[in-house]
């Protein structure tokens, strides 16, 4: 009887979960109360509720810590600078990877359209655009999900047999990936953008910078990104819109081994120029460590913690990591947020890339609250609501970092490990930072802003496992 | 012309929706309104009631907002769009300032981890995931919520009593713990009184007449309704029994609920063998003989168990309640009843215990008293929308409260009923509650009165009677509701069941019954 009669002698303190009324009359009291603005689970949806109750298993929740360890145990190292055609599986030189689920020519977005027909023509398939649309409609190409060739691309996310590409090797699991440099502002690829240009500086990165940055990195050996990502986090980045800090702690690793090993390049100033001239650089790192992380998490059975995120500008998709490979897709929601001067909303295309990996791993959106310098450009109202993302996010994870800590709120670790059960019965999507393309092809950014998954990805993905548990 | 507005991803609960919707049919040119979130069931409903367009909601789902506004003209619409948006926005303002608000309880408990006492009202449905949250955490439960079935009730309840919490419910909305008011109860003096009821406004009727009486409650805990079933076997009753008898502030315990099932009751009477604490004991409905040889002193009504507590817990032998300090003469009031023809009692009560009170006690001296909560399923009123000679209505059971606020909160609908009951020629005698307290309607007295202003004319024969459950203490004022109501013609008594027995002697003086 202890605890009952403990409740007379102490001081009342009341959680009040519905009508608010009862809190304002509890304040008249002076009684201390919390109000929990509650909400139905799964949004009042029944079948989903019950699907809930199923996952509510011990199995799963062994899983995710299993998975949620494993998140943590990871050692992304940069070890290499590969081509496309000598690491990724079945390349061809027909072969182009690109962002999100695989996707059908006809259903894909402009920008996404427009970079394809560039990267034929920089693959040397076809002399001009209108030539390598010809290609596609006899379908001479071969479409493949950058996640299903072990690796991920901002934005369109091209991936094309000769491409240099960033070798990432998860030292503790002994898994690789791979990702693309970064090619920098303006009008570039990723955004769709397919002028000669555009494949002209796709061209120097292949034979110029490539080159010079796998010397670098056989000079300084590997680089452990997840301390670089740790330290950005204290410089005021997220890295999904605001990759400065990394940049430089990334740049101040290679520029005496860029030095060492280039002096007699006669390029070695244009090369240094680019390698700090782009604050975004480090955001594909950033992204190939998610991808080296999260793939070592894949396939746990039981286990809904989301192991990739990604967009390919038509439709979302999410991977959890107890149903292995299978994307849950749904059409993929618009990013709200700035635009460029002379830019509107009405200019700007949906969601895309597979940069949403960084939130799979915890940073991006979810470390939002470390970034006070971007959260006016993607959306936020004041760092108080940064912080208040990066708050909710702890309410669909698993636990939080221990070695990716967020300075600016007192030291917490942030959210990983996104578990989709939690998703769907809170009804807090994940919080994604992302930068928004133009909707014609060829154009480039517009604006960025904040986006957010379409809930069926999570509840799709759920159902499914709930099918395993049955 | 009906104007319907959906807001995505915005979510209210329905209590303050319903508030809301009311005070836009108060605007000039709205014919109705209403803002609800956007489920299968509100959809239909709003469609049923003519607020929904079909083209409005395909796309709306159970996370929206549906606004339904039927009005004379565009101004009226505007107008109540923009009352609609100013409360929104004075709702959203408050909350911040004034309440930590989280979005899961696991947040919440994070950031308040000192809580010990969850006050839960949401979706029966979702009850039980709910409740075992804060169950597991440690914290005791008050659940408010109703339409929680009997097997989640029973596993709740195995589950606290295993973990030595109280799960004060479901159904349960009175309770007063540390003298905190929670739900719907009053503000009463702290004493000697504990009490355990499977009744809200019973709960809230006993500890207000033992304020008034001088008496005080050292706590007040709710069981829920069906707790005294047999499938529920008594489990919080019991358990709060225990916790009454363990704690050192109460000296005498009382027990308020229908009569329990047979093997319930003899689980009581055993434990409370085991008690060395008076125990007052008010089954409303059963006969109090049955205590006779045990150690528990039955009651037949409220007030009676009301007074006899605060008699024992003065160390005093309860007698006739004729003599209890409460007790209002009434041959002075008779004389101001008018001679009127019309033979029949029609109850209109915000309280359900309170209904099922003026049942009992009516139905002793009259031929069978028509309810939607009748004891004797012939008296079953068909069409709860027209009364059938004398009517008891429990105006806060599903029938009344489905797509509308509880009478308690807003007592809109039950004035609508008593403007009806008049222009019913057999209508003689119209009979009411009046509750105070935290949770209730700022200022219950002003409907009825309005109502009563707008029939008095029509029918002089009719003679309203009321008794206010409420203290001085209550956040409304007490005095002011009851001189209101004088001043009004009703005829105040200071309790229901003072209320109900002057109606009995309104009907013998009219000759309707024998004396």
């Amino acid at each position: 009887m202890a605890k009952v009669n403990k409740l007379f002698s102490d001081e009342l303190n009341v959680a009040n979960i519905g009508i608010e009324n009862f809190t304002l009359t509890l304040k008249d009291q002076k009684v201390n109360t919390v109000h929990i603005d509650w909400r139905p689970p799964a949004g009042g949806d029944a079948a989903l509720a019950k699907v809930l109750d199923i996952l509510a298993d011990d199995r799963v929740e062994k899983a995710n810590k299993e998975a949620f360890d494993r998140i943590n145990d990871s050692e992304p190292m940069l070890v290499d600078v590969v081509y496309a055609k000598d690491v990724l599986p079945d390349m061809k030189k027909n072969t182009i990877g690109h962002a999100g689920p695989r996707l059908a020519w006809d259903e894909m977005c402009g920008p996404l359209q427009g970079a394809i027909l560039g990267a034929i023509v920089y693959e040397g398939l076809a002399d001009s655009l209108e030539e390598a649309e010809k290609l596609v409609l006899n379908d001479e190409i071969d479409f493949r999900s950058n996640h299903s060739l072990g690796a991920v691309g901002p934005m369109t996310g091209m991936i094309t047999y000769s491409m240099p590409l960033w070798k990432v090797e998860n030292k503790t699991f002994n898994n690789t990936a791979y990702t693309t440099l970064n090619e920098g502002l303006g009008k570039v690829m990723r955004f769709g953008a397919n002028g000669p240009d555009v494949i002209e500086k796709l061209k120097w990165l292949e034979k110029e910078f490539a080159p010079v940055m796998k010397a670098a990195l056989k000079s300084t050996g590997p680089i452990s990104l997840k301390v670089i990502m740790a330290k950005a986090l204290a410089m005021g980045d997220e890295m999904h819109q605001r990759n400065n800090g990394a940049t430089s702690m990334m740049v101040r690793e290679l520029m005496p081994h860029v030095v060492k090993t280039q002096q007699d390049n006669p390029e070695l100033h244009k090369i240094t120029e680019f390698l700090t001239g782009n604050d975004q650089f480090f955001l594909n790192l950033a992204m190939v460590a998610g991808k080296a992380i999260m793939d070592a998490v894949s396939n746990i059975e039981y286990s809904t913690v989301v192991t990739a995120m990604s967009r390919n500008g038509t439709n979302f998709g999410i991977r959890i990591s107890g149903m292995g490979d299978e994307w849950f897709e749904a059409p993929v929601n618009q990013p709200e947020g700035l635009f460029f001067p002379g830019f509107t909303a009405e200019d700007a295309n949906p969601d895309i890339g597979d940069s949403t990996i960084v939130e799979t791993v915890g940073v991006g959106g979810f470390a939002m609250g470390s970034a006070p310098a971007v959260v006016r450009f993607v959306g936020a109202a004041s760092v108080d609501q940064a912080f208040q993302y990066s708050k909710d996010m702890q309410l669909i994870t698993v636990g939080l970092s221990p070695t990716l800590i967020i300075p600016t709120m007192n030291f917490t670790g942030t959210a990983t490990g996104i578990d989709a059960r939690k998703v769907v019965e809170t009804g807090i999507l994940p919080v994604i930072n992302t930068g928004m393309a133009h909707k014609k092809p060829g154009i480039g950014q517009v604006g960025a802003g904040i986006v957010h998954p379409p809930a069926a990805c999570f509840e799709k993905a759920i159902k499914a496992l709930g099918e395993t548990l049955k | 012309m009906i104007h319907n507005v959906t807001k995505k991803n915005t979510y209210f609960d329905s209590v303050t929706l319903m508030l809301f919707s009311s005070n836009l049919e108060e605007i000039e040119g709205v014919n109705q309104a209403a803002a609800m979130m956007g489920t299968d069931h509100n959809k239909v409903l709003m469609q049923d009631s003519g607020l929904l367009k079909k083209e409005a909601v395909s796309d709306v789902t159970a996370n929206d907002l549906i606004i339904g506004i039927d009005a004379e003209n565009q101004e009226a619409v505007d107008q109540a769009l923009q009352t609609l948006e100013d409360q929104f926005a004075n709702k959203s303002s408050s909350k911040e300032s004034a309440t930590k608000t989280f979005k899961t309880f696991d947040q919440a408990i994070k950031e308040n981890p000192d809580a010990n006492l969850s006050v839960i009202s949401i979706p029966g449905r979702f009850a039980r995931s709910e409740v075992m949250k804060s169950l597991k955490k440690g914290l005791h439960v008050m659940l408010y919520s109703d339409n929680v079935s009997l097997e989640d009730e029973i596993a709740l309840k195995d589950y606290a009593l295993e973990n030595d919490l109280l799960m004060m419910g479901p159904d349960c909305g009175t309770a007063i713990i540390n003298g905190v008011a929670l739900g719907f109860a009053n503000v009463v003096n702290r004493g000697n009184i504990g009490l355990s009821a499977a009744s809200g406004t019973g709960l809230q009727e006993v500890s207000v007449i033992i304020d008034k009486l001088g008496g005080g409650i050292s706590q007040a805990l709710g069981t829920g309704g069906r707790d005294l079933k047999e499938e529920v076997d008594g489990r919080m009753m019991l358990f709060t029994l225990d916790a009454l008898a363990n704690d050192d502030e109460t000296e005498v315990i009382g027990l308020i609920s229908k009569p329990p099932a047979e093997s319930v009751m003899k689980k009581i009477v055993d434990k409370a063998a085991k008690i060395k604490k008076p125990i007052v004991a008010c089954f409303l409905g059963g006969n109090p003989e049955v205590f006779k040889g045990t150690n528990i002193i039955g009651t037949t009504n409220l007030e009676e168990a009301a007074y006899t507590l605060v008699k024992t817990a003065a160390g005093e032998k309860a007698d006739a309640l004729t003599n209890s300090p409460l007790y209002q003469k009434t041959d002075e009031m008779l004389e101001y009843v008018n001679e009127g023809k019309a033979p029949y009692v029609r109850g209109l009560y915000t309280g359900g215990t309170l209904a099922y009170e003026a049942l009992l006690l009516l139905d002793e001296k009259l031929d069978g008293v028509y309810s939607n909560i009748a004891i004797d399923k012939r008296y079953d009123l068909k069409d709860l929308q027209t009364s059938k000679e004398n009517t008891i209505l429990d105006m806060g059971e599903d029938y009344f409260t489905e797509g509308a606020p509880h009478p308690m909160i807003d007592p809109k609908q039950r004035a609508d009923r008593i403007i009806k009951e008049a222009k019913d020629k057999d209508t003689g005698i119209i009979l009411l509650d009046c509750v105070l307290g935290h949770g209730s309607h700022d200022d219950p007295a002003a409907s009825i009165v309005k109502a009563v202003e707008k029939v008095k004319n029509d029918r002089k024969d009719i003679v309203f009677i009321a008794s206010v459950t409420g203290t001085k203490k209550d956040p409304q004022d007490l005095e002011k509701t009851q001189k209101t109501l004088k001043d009004a013609g009703v005829h105040v008594l200071p309790t229901n069941n003072q209320a109900v027995n002057f109606a009995l002697e309104v009907l013998k003086k009219r000759g309707v019954i024998n004396g």
